[in-house]
């Protein structure tokens, strides 16, 4: 018995080195997926082009293999990994041990590499019918950048290293910012997005080796990028969701750098959708296309090397290392230098030909994609000025909310006004029906009046003078909104059988009316939020009431608690409006044992219309009792909405994913591709 | 410009970026620059002769001179700074302490920086309004809050870039020993 249990032991014990070496394993395989598919190519072999499947699938193997080895050691507190000692601790609760996996720099870009495989594997077995040859320079291309990234890990951040010299009992702790649900599934989401971007960016690099972009070149690769897009919104939505509730501040953006750093290909990513959109059905933009696919992805990166080097100050920021800071810059240097260069030689053979006609769909989309381009300049300038100037040695700079926002939001006002318009605009024609002028002059009346009325109504509940701001914000959501709809219902008069016409509707065009409309509300919850938001700080003591926008806060009671890891504070309070009790809430200050971290746990009693937001401060007195405490009391109008909004875009992206036009190329009908004269 | 240089901007733009970069990165190799931990130009000089107004009363003019006789902290904040609302609570505690706090409201509106005074509590004895950032750059302000200690003379002994706190004091600001008194008190509870 005794003898099985340390054979068992023993076995605990080598699982780490299984998952070093399936870690290790994968460099040769990345290494020949980058090349035998493309020799290959260049050979006209057939069986080396088809060996892209089963390399992806080995790479992919040992990916996993090695991601769940490392996972087991988290599990299991294998404090010989100098990884497990610094970021997990033995009371850590068992689903923060498996999230602490990834709660730091060298399991993350494992995670980074294992997505990576996944995308890969996923590309290899589609059900897309694409020739040998395009799926084999794909595949590559994955290949390289798998390669690339998988010597980052191996030779600068390896997670398998052993520290056997002083394992510690107890292990020091996780962060304990990163002790949460919500960032669990926030950097995996935003990885699948991130990484997902690199298939775009591989099928615009074969298509450039290849010298053929055309519309169905388009069609098999927006499927790719819809389904990045769509993680990488929910990933956005959901750090901007746990900065909400979990840094007490009561703001769910703080143009923070790395934020700015997920923002950033987001803004190329919605460009590229749209773009490859107008590629698809009218052929047009293929090399503005490309550009695009090569700068979400490549922004992606940019975010990496930013998050990793530790070249910014930014609460997201891990160690800083300079040889991993040099490492990617070199990546970064091959990857996009490369693929920039790749594109200037060969972007003219891509140019598309069409004359495009001022009033017609593609032209908007063009219009929309360059404000979408502005506002990723404007973000982006705004992320490395402060880093230009100190790399040319002028003196310190710091860029703060004030610059973004007076830039970033005249440009989205642009942006709302002209999506309401482009989904009424066909493509190719250059004729708008007076009676369609008509008709939009009616709804931009009536989305004045709703911008008006609901400002109106929502100064009087919040007792704050009439905000125009406001009321400019509301109008531009609802121009946007009744556009959409009433779009939808232009097209099912024009089908004629009423509300059976739904059915007949195309998956994209339901894709587009959902993250359209998703826009929509994501722009009412900003406008609300920012104008009507009512907030205080205050010192309390238990028995004492607060008043906010007509909310009584009372808190009831101080108590103390302990938790697995942590002690803490807990302030219970009740809500009452005009007199009548209706909501609880508890919040709650922990201090964790292992690094004496102190983290706010905000209460928040969370509702459609409003959130009531309450954060424990500091203690106020020194005498022991703690009986009276700073307190911050927010009541949020609309929160919710910003992130309401961001899950429909997300719905719309997978919608258009899983298009059936998108996934086989048997269903081209001849009118929908009637423009696009290159095809095959 | 010719179209087909036209496509090799990305290209330039992208090449001027990694240039950036790789020269920070050198610099951050051989620690001339460290975004996280700025060590003040100024550390164990004494403070930047200036010239400005006071927050509370744009024709109060405030001088260096107004600054020196105790030591005290120089606290930038402005109320675009979220971390600056973090901190204020802690600030308020200190001045409550009797610890002398001068403010240096950056590139900032004067009446949001009023109103949020008011709101949250004033613990400065007055804060230098410093609309255009010049007072900041001299200082080499990164970004707000920033805090830096300056003992009776004007000479900067210790600056903290980030959030202050219960822990930033014991650690690092009591063992200059400016608050001789304070510090030994605070240690006892």
């Amino acid at each position: 018995m005794a003898n099985a249990v340390a054979d068992a032991a023993q076995y605990a014990l080598a699982i780490p080195e299984l998952g070093h070496f399936a870690l290790l394993l994968c460099l040769p395989i990345a290494a020949l997926l980058a090349l035998l598919p493309a020799i290959g190519v260049r050979l006209q072999l057939g069986q080396l082009m088809a060996s892209a499947k089963q390399l992806a699938l080995g790479l992919w193997i040992c990916l996993v293999v090695a991601f769940a080895c490392l996972a087991y050691a988290f599990a299991q507190d294998d404090f010989s990994l100098a990884l497990v000692a610094q970021h997990s601790n033995t009371a850590l609760p068992m689903r923060y041990k498996l999230s602490a996996v990834w709660g730091n720099h060298e399991g993350s870009l494992l995670l980074w590499g294992l997505i990576l495989s996944c995308w890969t594997l996923a590309v290899a077995y589609s059900p897309q019918q694409l020739p040998l040859a395009t799926r084999a320079r794909v595949l590559a291309v994955l290949g390289g950048v798998a390669l690339g990234f998988l010597m980052f890990i191996i030779f600068t951040s390896n997670p398998f290293t052993r520290d056997l010299l002083g394992p510690p009992l107890e292990g020091r702790d996780l962060n304990p910012l990163l002790q949460d649900i919500g960032l669990i599934l926030h950097p995996p989401m935003l990885y699948i997005g991130y990484v997902g971007f690199a298939v775009a960016f591989a099928f615009a690099i074969a298509a450039l080796l290849e010298g053929r972009l055309d519309a169905q070149w388009a069609r098999w690769t927006r499927p790719w990028t819809a389904i990045a897009w769509a993680f990488l919104t929910v990933g956005i939505a959901l750090g901007s969701w746990w900065a909400y509730y979990e840094l007490g501040w009561g703001g769910w953006w703080f143009w923070d750098p790395v934020e700015n750093a997920s923002l950033m290909p987001w803004l190329a990513g919605t460009a590229l959708l749209h773009s490859l959109i107008a590629t698809e059905r009218q052929g047009v933009f293929r090399s503005w296309t490309v550009l695009l696919a090569i700068l979400a992805f490549s922004l992606s990166l940019l975010g990496t090397f930013l998050v990793r080097s530790g070249i910014l100050v930014s609460v997201h920021a891990f160690a800083a290392d300079p040889a991993r800071g040099m490492f990617i810059l070199a990546f970064l240097g091959v990857v996009t230098g490369g693929s920039l260069l790749l594109y200037a030689l060969r972007a003219p053979a891509l140019s598309s030909p069409n004359r495009i006609a001022f009033l017609s769909r593609e032209t908007w989309l063009l219009i929309n994609n360059c404000i979408l381009a502005l506002s990723l300049a404007v973000v982006l300038l705004g992320t490395l000025f402060p880093l230009l100037m100190n790399a040319l040695q002028l003196g310190s700079y710091s860029v703060g909310p004030p610059y973004f926002n007076a830039l970033f939001t005249p440009l989205m006002v642009l942006l709302l006004v002209f999506m309401g318009i482009a989904p009424w605009l066909n493509w190719k024609h250059n004729r708008i029906a007076p009676m369609i002028l008509r008709r939009w002059f009616i709804v931009a009346l009536c989305s004045a009046l709703v911008g008006l009325a609901c400002a109106g109504w929502m100064s009087a509940r919040y007792q704050q003078a009439f905000s125009v701001p406001a009321a400019i914000g509301l109008a531009l959501a609802s121009w946007l909104a009744l556009m959409s709809l009433a779009d939808l219902g232009r097209r099912l008069a024009r089908r004629g059988h009423g509300l059976q016409g739904l059915r007949e509707l195309a998956h994209n065009y339901w894709a587009m009316l959902v993250a359209h409309l998703g826009i929509a509300v994501c722009a009412v919850g900003i406008v609300l939020t920012s104008v009507y938001s009512q907030q205080q700080e205050l010192a309390m003591s238990p028995g004492q009431i607060a008043s906010v926008a007509g909310y009584d806060f009372r808190l009831q009671q101080l108590r103390a608690e302990r938790g697995p890891n942590y002690s803490a504070t807990l302030g219970d309070f009740t809500i009452a409006r005009n007199g009548v009790s209706r909501q609880q809430l508890t919040a709650e200050k922990r201090v964790y044992h292992a690094g004496k971290n102190v983290m706010t746990e905000a209460g928040i009693v969370a509702g459609l219309w409003r959130d009531l937001y309450v954060s424990l401060g500091e203690p106020l007195d020194d005498d022991r009792n703690q009986q009276r405490w700073a307190v911050r009391i927010y009541v949020k109008p609309f929160i919710r909405w910003i992130w309401l909004g961001a899950l429909m875009m997300a719905t719309g992206g997978l919608i258009s994913a899983f298009d059936k036009r998108g996934r086989t190329r048997g269903v081209v009908s001849a009118t929908d591709y009637a423009g696009s004269g290159q095809a095959t | 410009m010719n179209a087909r240089l036209k496509l090799f901007l990305p290209l330039l733009v992208f090449l001027l970026m990694a240039a950036v970069f790789l020269v920070l990165e050198k610099r951050m190799g051989d620690g001339s620059y460290n975004p996280s931990d700025l060590p003040s130009a100024l550390l164990d000089k004494p403070l930047p002769e200036f010239q400005l107004s006071r927050l509370e009363n744009a024709q109060s003019p405030v001088r260096k001179a107004d600054l020196l006789g105790e030591p005290a902290l120089l606290n930038v904040w402005a109320t675009w700074c979220i971390a600056c609302r973090a901190e204020h609570p802690y600030l308020n505690q200190l001045a409550a302490q009797g610890i002398k706090i001068f403010g240096v409201n950056y590139k900032d509106q004067r009446q949001d920086a009023l109103a949020w005074l008011d709101r949250l509590g004033n613990p400065y004895r007055f804060s230098i309004f410093d609309v255009d950032g010049r007072l900041g750059l001299d200082l080499g302000v990164y970004g707000a809050p920033e805090t830096f200690v300056i003992d009776a003379d004007g000479v900067v002994r210790y600056r903290h870039v980030g959030v202050m706190s219960e822990r930033v004091w014991q650690q690092k600001i009591a063992p200059l020993g400016l608050w001789p008194k304070l510090a030994g008190r605070k240690n006892d509870v």
